[in-house]
């Protein structure tokens, strides 16, 4: 025992929710997406008489998450949610794991009933930090008022490290009512929790060595580069230039390496370009930069990528041999680990096999010839639009007037073709719900970029059936005067359910129909918003253009072919080398084992 | 996977961590959540004052499941340190056990009580028609005491799952 008499309690003049709010705001936070309730009145009514945080009233929790989400990777920063007890925090569950799943870095305040009710089923009482445990990095419930800032620090730190992810503060209303001491946010390292950033020479050593020796190299990319920063995206290009080597991209990762460098394959994956699949399945040396061999990306795993040697990048050891075994591992941030490769590829003496490379680029580029991405549009006056080319128009367009741009999407066809025909040159400016896979995440996820980028284009694109998931979220963009534009690809289906149900169902469209749609137009209409529709493929254009040129939301509902597919396509079960190119080959979708029928 | 695969081996872990409401159930719930087994699984506060708790798991899977399993608890938040026992080679694994016998006759009364002393389990309890043994040694030796007593009456078992350490002068 110290013999020294402690220290006078600091008497707290502050409220729990003063401190709550001095301390967002010491961790630099200045949007709160939320919606309140009696769980929280404490911190509405601090918010209330502040002005350094700004708070964004969402209509549905679910997209007070999507919003902090769209907000954060497009910034970098943590995005911050304020739900109330119960179903406000039941609501938010499928943002978190979206966030999850995504390693997108969140912090989440869910009220809670005082804290001598807990446990009594008192009215909106849920189990905030039970339900949310496999749904967060981590969590809190703050029992104690002395916790509270150290718990609102910590939460940040653990949000934004390692690899990142969405941690929820559970806040009882009593520790928000009554009085709080205040800490500022610790100076030492956390006790327990310090992921690895920096990597291990010999392991980048040997990863330099093996990418020497290739013949036929791949560097496959993911999220976890632009979750590094604009550094890695930076030291990515670097390094992929200095080597010459084919870079592909998973969904996550767009925009890390440019779409427009003819060293870039397009994205991989189940729905991945021709050449980037066959590449991955012939190369005899894999780097993968901040991906994690999702079953999206490797399709059935015993044959995915069989003659490579691999090396993986990855701040979060789980990540590494968890589905497929690699030789070398590199536990760090992608911007060091990058950096690192860069110097040793310099400082080794070793040529790389410039021959092999080369020919490899040759039957690179028979493969490309093949392009996969090929679809026919017909210009014919009253013609029907292919989904394909109101995309690619989407983006010619807005190259040609605005340049930078931020797209959103849903999740479904949409999706798949938005990041196949969409282009994109620089990270944090897509979007997307990729591990989960949320339909309804595209609409609330652009009000949180346009929040952080209030003069930027930024444009939801998505499906007829996917937007009113969360349409409510347009009354949001009227209240706050957000320019969204959302770009429906209308088929009148479930487009993606409706292709597995012709591909592999028997052509049985089982509830995937979607039946009895509003009038988008009159929708935009009722909620402050201009509506817009193209019809036909003459139309396209200028309801394009008069989506840019106007400067309230918009909603463009696109008429698209209701029966076009999305190809190429790696059905469920098979291998990179397996894929389904087009229409024409859709027959071999019935050569599907049952095994591969299980698979989403 | 499943015992009888190749390289499906048992593997005995413990985990330091912060004890806090809820640690306990982040340690399970990942290993339902991810579909790994538990055979064992034993928590108390040791040490530090209280502030930290020691887990031993036992587990099982393939060599690469068993590290996937090390890698997930490692980044949980309240997780200190991790250690693999078996990997790290010769440890103490040791699990406590009540065995309640019910045995009227004088034979298996009798009986019971020379394998008691041959297993050196030690009577905590005994009426003229009852026994209660506790027994403490590693899981095989439990699971064999066990079987003995089934034709002498075995009624109830309650077990304490492992604790573990390593040997020597290795800590976690």
């Amino acid at each position: 025992m110290s013999t020294l008499p402690p220290a006078a309690p600091e008497t707290p003049s502050q409220s729990g929710a003063e401190v709550l709010l001095r301390a967002l705001k010491d961790q630099g936070v200045e949007v709160i997406f939320g919606y309140p309730g009696g769980a929280v009145l404490p911190i509405y009514d601090a918010i209330f008489q502040q002005n350094a945080i700004r708070h964004i009233l969402v209509r549905h929790e679910q997209a007070a998450v999507h919003a902090a989400e769209g907000y954060a990777r497009s910034t970098g920063r943590v995005g911050v949610v304020l739900v109330t007890s119960g179903p406000g925090a039941t609501n938010a569950v499928t943002g978190l794991v979206d966030a999850l799943m995504d390693s997108i870095p969140v912090v989440c305040l869910t009220g809670q009933v005082p804290t001598h009710l807990i446990g009594n089923d008192a009215f909106q009482e849920a189990d905030t930090t039970g339900i949310t445990r496999p749904a967060t990095k981590h969590n809190y419930l703050v029992k104690r008022s002395g916790d509270l800032a150290r718990v609102v620090h910590e939460a940040f730190y653990v949000a934004r490290s390692g690899r990142p992810g969405p941690v929820v503060i559970d806040l009882p209303k009593d520790i928000l009512i009554g009085p709080a001491p205040y800490a500022p946010p610790a100076t030492e390292p956390h006790r327990s929790y310090r992921p690895q950033t920096a990597p291990a020479p010999d392991a980048i050593a040997r990863a330099v060595a093996l990418l020497k020796s290739a013949k036929r190299p791949v560097i496959y990319t993911g999220g976890g580069v632009i979750n590094s920063g604009d550094a890695a995206s930076e030291a990515l290009r670097r390094f992929v230039r200095k080597t010459g080597f084919p870079c592909t991209s998973t969904l996550m990762g767009l925009g890390a390496f440019p779409a427009s460098d003819p060293l870039f394959l397009g994205m991989l994956g189940m729905h991945g370009t021709y050449e980037a699949n066959l590449v991955m399945h012939g190369a005899d040396v894999m780097l993968n930069v901040g991906a994690r061999f999702d079953d999206r990306v490797t399709g059935r795993l015993a044959a995915f990528s069989p003659g490579s040697r691999k090396i993986h990048i990855d701040i979060d050891p789980s990540s590494i041999n968890k589905n497929v075994a690699v030789e070398v591992q590199v536990v760090g941030d992608a911007a060091r680990a990058l950096e690192a490769m860069i110097a040793a590829w310099d400082a080794d003496p070793t040529e790389p096999d410039r021959a092999g490379l080369a020919a490899w680029w040759r039957q690179i580029d028979t493969w490309r010839g093949k392009d996969a991405l090929r679809y026919t549009q017909t210009q014919a006056r009253g013609g029907i639009i292919k989904p394909q080319y109101a995309i690619q128009r989407l983006y010619e367009i807005t190259q040609q007037r605005r340049g930078e741009t931020y797209i959103t999407t849903e999740v479904g066809q949409h999706q798949m073709w938005a990041a196949q025909f969409f282009k994109f040159e620089q990270p944090n400016h897509w979007m997307t719900s990729g591990g989960l896979g949320t339909m309804g995440y595209g609409l609330p996820a652009a009000m949180g970029v346009q929040i952080a980028h209030p003069e930027a284009l930024v444009i939801d694109i998505a499906g007829e059936a996917s937007i009113l998931m969360n349409i409510q979220e347009m009354a949001t963009l009227a209240q706050y005067r957000l320019p969204v534009k959302v770009f429906i690809l209308n088929n009148k289906y479930m487009g993606m359910v409706r292709q597995w149900q012709e591909l592999l169902h028997g052509g049985r469209y089982s509830e995937s129909y979607s039946e009895a749609l509003p009038d988008f137009v009159k929708l935009a209409e009722s909620f402050h918003a201009t509506g817009l529709r193209a019809g036909s493929v003459d139309e396209l254009d200028d309801v394009i253009h008069a989506m840019l040129d106007t400067p309230t939301p918009v909603i463009a509902d696109i008429a698209v072919d209701e029966r076009e597919n999305c190809f190429p396509m790696i059905p469920s079960g098979a291998a990179h080398n397996e894929m389904i190119l087009g229409p024409e080959h859709e027959a071999e979708a019935a050569g599907i084992t049952d095994a591969g029928l299980v698979l989403v | 996977m499943a015992a009888g695969d190749a390289g499906y081996a048992f593997a005995t872990i413990s985990v330091l961590v912060d004890n806090e409401a809820g640690v306990l159930a982040r340690v399970i719930g990942l290993f339902s959540g991810r579909g790994y087994n538990i055979e064992s699984l034993t928590v108390a506060a040791v040490g530090d004052g209280g502030k930290q708790s020691r887990i031993n798991v036992v587990t099982s899977g393939t060599p690469m499941v068993i590290e996937q399993i090390k890698a997930q608890l490692d980044r949980l938040v309240p997780v200190h340190r991790i250690s693999d026992l078996t990997q790290l080679g010769p440890h103490i694994a040791r699990e406590m056990a009540l065995v309640k016998v019910i045995a009227t006759t004088g034979e298996k009364r009798s009986e019971a009580l020379r394998l008691a002393d041959a297993f050196r389990a030690r009577v905590v309890d005994a009426t003229i028609e009852s026994f209660v043994f506790e027994m403490t040694g590693n899981t095989d030796k439990l699971d064999a005491f066990v079987e003995l007593m089934r034709p002498l009456g075995l009624a109830e078992v309650s077990r304490t799952g492992v604790a573990a350490m390593a040997r020597g002068t290795s800590v976690i």
